[in-house]
């Protein structure tokens, strides 16, 4: 946490948000309606608030743990609130957000149900992308008797924050499980879309939902 | 929590020509003593027919006036927020480590305000004040105040500077009381609310600790029911004990353990206890000195008179303990800050005004700094802390179009240090 490179940064920070966003980050974007109310979970350094209010007028929050990042966030002047997200959304009221993104996060959580339904709760609609456990160069790692590391997952067994690791289809059997309503799916190799045999052939899978408190449009 | 912060790099020099100013200070600062002469309503039902306030500032107000910042002072702080004191350059500003050119609050391009409150005994009209309806001072006689009190006359001030809005009010502790007591009693006239290291109300334990406070205060035979300076007293010894025991709860247990330990003060002969009441170990040498210290230049009805208001804070008690509905007229922007260690006020204090305002939609932006000084943590250097600070206020600048920062200066400017010693 102490990791503090240089927090003295001078200028004000720019305040534009990279042209170039990450393509699944691209893909959130797109997902989320102009004008409306978003929290990023493990929003880094502010990066897609800081996009979504600059080109969609959205009215973000964010929340993140690390020193360094908030900071950044701050400087963007993105809304962000420093909180250990494994000590849930307490702070956020019922529906108070209409969409909820959690990037690339998911799999190092300890509580996965607990933040997924606490997701569904404090808006209407959700936003998770997580690394494919099921691509297939996984498989093949572990035939040859290897835990997989790849471009997404670039870790060893015993240094990854990586500790819930799923398929696609086994993140769609919970979402089931806890009646979140999957609207949307994207699925990514690299800097490319996959979408022919996701299922093996992506790395990263980014799903859209909806909260079964949500109000009928 | 000491107002006279010592610094080493001011030399001592008797010809105010000779003193060198550091880097990113503003340099030798003259407070002024603002008169007003129009009665101030209290909360109390009570009046306070005129008053005087002991103000200073720094930077330069801008044609527009859109550049000002009110900082507001804790129990024991004035309005010599930052700079060198023209008259004994040595007295160095109590958050001097935060404003100042290229620092996190930049007086390059901020018009700072600090002031000292009604009720203090810095300046500004307090109990030991000349009642002028008696030609005596004020003593038990002087009403008893609240932060609301506080920001009505702090809004009188701002009127004086012709300032319709100020860009940001902060302050920490009880400073920060007062920011909120901005955003909810003059919603349209601030811009940004900074609250560090504060909480929405007192709990049981705080009021507890201000109660014994007091008690010193009150038994202490000096003290004479509060007219002590008819009587050429001053209770100091109750004074001491309040001050003692207030600065054990500035600080955290670590950071005690860290600075005293068990560590005996002069062990007797193979490091024997003398077995006896005098000073055996290191941290009551520590809190005597602060105590006594504290004794003479602290006024002791002040410090009743500030702890009740500490008491009294709670702005939800109007909306039956509804927090967002108390903050729900706010309209500025907020930033918190809260410290890990912080005991008296912890980070649970500062969540729930976090929540209230999300509940609001109100935009806040909170950070939960894991530094070991307790609740003193507010005035030291914790880069991390002084990178926020800075990045906030960065944004305003942004906002309301003022010059981008000139300069780095002060904490962020030494990047290896993490957080210095009081």
């Amino acid at each position: 946490m102490s990791h503090t490179p240089n927090l003295a940064a001078g200028s004000a920070a720019s305040h534009d948000a990279g042209l170039a966003l990450r393509p699944d980050l691209a893909r959130i974007a797109s997902w989320i309606d102009p004008g409306s109310r978003v929290l990023d979970l493990g929003c880094g350094d502010g990066t897609l608030l800081a996009y979504l209010r600059d080109r969609k007028s959205v009215e973000g929050a964010g929340v993140e743990f690390d020193d360094t990042r908030v900071i950044t966030a701050v400087r963007r002047g993105v809304r962000v609130v420093q909180q250990n997200l494994e000590e849930g959304l307490a702070l956020f009221d019922d529906q108070q957000f209409d969409s909820v993104v959690l990037s690339q996060t998911l799999q190092a959580m300890h509580h996965t149900e607990h933040i997924l339904t606490e997701m569904a709760r404090v808006a209407r609609c959700g936003i998770v992308s997580f690394p494919n456990f099921g691509y297939w160069p996984h498989g093949f790692s572990i035939l040859r008797g290897r835990m997989p590391v790849t471009g997404e997952m670039p870790y060893q067994w015993y240094n990854t924050p990586n500790i819930h690791l799923c398929t696609l289809k086994d993140f769609e059997d919970l979402a089931a499980k806890l009646k979140l309503r999957i609207t949307h799916l994207a699925t990514f190799n690299g800097e490319n879309e996959v979408k022919f045999l996701a299922g093996w052939r992506s790395t990263l899978a980014v799903y859209r939902f909806e909260s079964p408190m949500a109000a009928p449009k | 929590m000491v107002p006279l912060h010592i610094s080493s790099e001011s030399d001592a020099s008797t010809s105010p020509d000779a003193v060198v100013v550091p880097a990113g200070s503003v340099g030798l600062v003259t407070p002024q003593f603002i008169s007003f002469t129009e009665p101030l309503q209290l909360s109390s039902g009570q009046v306070l027919p005129s008053y005087e306030l002991a103000v200073e500032t720094y930077g330069t107000l801008n044609a527009d006036r859109s550049n000002a910042v009110l900082v507001c002072h804790a129990l024991n702080a004035s309005h010599h927020v930052a700079g060198m004191s023209a008259d004994n350059p040595k007295d160095i500003g109590w958050w001097d480590n935060m404003v100042g050119p290229g620092k996190a609050v930049d007086t390059d391009r901020f018009f700072v305000i600090g002031v000292n409150n009604i009720g203090s005994c810095f300046g500004s009209t307090g109990p030991a004040s000349i009642n002028p309806a008696t030609g005596k001072p004020w003593g038990a006689a002087f009403p008893m105040l609240t932060v609301k009190d506080w920001v009505l006359a702090q809004a009188r001030l701002a009127d004086h500077f012709g300032i319709e809005k100020f860009a940001a009010v902060m302050g920490g502790s009880l400073g920060g009381m007062q920011a909120l007591g901005w955003a909810i009693t003059c919603p349209e006239r601030i811009g940004h609310c900074i609250v560090i290291a504060s909480t929405p109300r007192l709990s049981a334990q705080n009021i507890g600790f201000n109660e014994v406070a007091r008690r010193a205060i009150i038994s202490d035979p000096d003290f004479h029911g509060g007219d002590y300076y008819d009587h050429g007293t001053v209770p100091r010894s109750g004074l001491s004990v309040a001050r003692m025991i207030g600065h054990i709860t500035y600080l955290s247990d670590d950071d005690m353990a860290a600075k005293f330990g068990r560590t005996q003060r002069s062990p007797g002969k193979n490091g024997e206890y003398h077995y006896g009441y005098g000073v055996e170990f290191e941290v009551e040498s520590y809190l005597r000195y602060q105590g006594e210290k504290f004794s003479t230049y602290f006024d002791a009805n002040t410090y009743l008179l500030i702890t009740r208001a500490l008491d009294y804070f709670d702005p939800s008690r109007a909306t039956g303990g509804d927090l967002a509905k108390a903050l729900s007229m706010a309209t500025a922007e907020f930033l918190l800050v809260s410290f890990s260690t912080d005991w008296r006020f912890p980070p649970s204090r500062s969540r729930e005004i976090v929540q209230a305002l999300l509940k609001n939609k109100t935009p806040v932006t909170y950070s939960e700094i894991d530094a070991p000084h307790g609740h003193d943590a507010f005035l030291l250097e914790d880069p991390r802390y002084h990178a926020v600070v800075q990045g906030y206020y960065d944004r305003i600048a942004l906002q309301l179009g003022l010059p981008g920062r000139q300069s780095v200066n002060g904490v962020l400017a030494k990047q290896s240090r993490t957080g210095v010693p009081t």
